[in-house]
């Protein structure tokens, strides 16, 4: 890093029931970035790089998975700042409530099988070139990452998709361990085994997997720091351009 | 008076509940069922001197933006005495 420019600072929101905040926190700051935990009733996210919005079961999950959580005061701070351009990433429950508040299109609903899936999976990156995706190795092997999550199948309808086709917002999919996009890989349903996309403009994006939970070998997978430290690197970038 | 909400998921999508209570209805022998959509009933109790049309204006604005996901679910509304 530059001398004189400090770490980035991300911001990592915090619900009632949120509870992978604390993980977010660890996995960012294990690669050298800043920290700082948002409550939900804030209404301002102060000075920060960029915002993460983590896993967990906002509010119980009452309604539909994200749709309180999305009206909550710091999310009004949350679509202002991705408006202007800053970097937004949903994990889990967090790409629940991106999607329930419109800042990225779809639905996530019930898992095909009705079951609650807690595992590793197999992770395609279809799209290098964005900020969430920087840090993978282009001719590498599909991430390994877990998911745990009841509600992951994901649902756009076809115009939807076809835009995130041509727009090359989706950003990763449910593979095997060859890279192959199998339907028995395929953990939830999700249409075109869509793991995580982006918006239009790449600074927002959600998955349901879990990179903050693959971030030391002792977790079984160190893969998910592919993702969260492409995501710093891109911010210290932009804080040099902008020194 | 009363609200009544009836939230079911569009055609489109996927509804692995009521498929599976659309297949055991015919396990049990109740035949001549087609399909089945699970979706959620939601009442709301209004407070007195509520107007009617002032409350249906409100909930249909309620249920397109928070009590029902237009991306996934339609909706019915029904305000009764």
């Amino acid at each position: 890093m530059t001398s004189g420019i400090q770490a980035p600072r991300l911001a990592i929101l915090q619900f009632p029931a949120s509870n992978c905040d604390q993980d977010c926190v660890h996995a960012v700051r294990s690669m050298g970035a800043r920290a700082r935990m948002v409550w939900h009733k804030e209404t301002s996210l102060g000075d920060v790089d960029a915002v993460i919005v983590p896993g967990g079961f906002s509010y119980g999950d009452a309604l539909r998975c994200g749709a309180i959580a999305r009206f909550s005061p710091v999310m009004q701070a949350v679509s202002r700042f991705a408006e202007s351009g800053g970097l937004v990433l949903g994990i889990c429950n967090g790409f629940q409530i991106l999607c329930e508040a419109g800042l990225l299109p779809g639905a996530l609903i019930r898992n095909r099988d009705l079951r609650f899936h807690c595992e590793q999976v197999f992770l395609k990156t279809a799209n290098f070139d964005t900020p969430f995706t920087s840090g993978i190795a282009r001719d590498g092997a599909p991430l390994r990452i877990p998911i745990a999550h009841g509600e992951g199948c994901y649902f756009a309808d076809a115009p939807t998709l076809g835009r995130l086709e041509a727009g090359r917002q989706i950003l990763w999919q449910y593979c095997d361990a060859g890279g192959a996009l199998t339907e028995a890989a395929n953990p939830n349903g999700s249409v075109h085994h869509i793991a995580g996309i982006a918006n239009e403009r790449f600074n927002v994006a959600g998955l349901m997997p879990h990179p903050d939970r693959a971030v030391e070998g002792l977790l079984g997978s160190e893969d998910g720091r592919a993702i969260l430290s492409g995501m710093i690197a891109s911010l210290e970038s932009r804080r040099e351009a902008a020194a | 008076m009363k609200a009544k909400l009836v939230i079911t998921p569009k055609k489109a999508v996927l509804d692995p509940q009521g498929k599976t209570v659309a297949s055991a209805l015919e396990h049990l022998g109740y035949a001549g069922v087609a399909g089945v959509r699970m979706g959620k009933y939601i009442e709301i109790d209004l407070a007195p001197g509520t107007s009617a049309p002032e409350a249906e204006r409100a909930l249909n604005e309620a249920a397109r933006r928070f009590l029902s996901n237009p991306v996934i679910e339609d909706y019915r509304l029904e305000i009764v005495e």
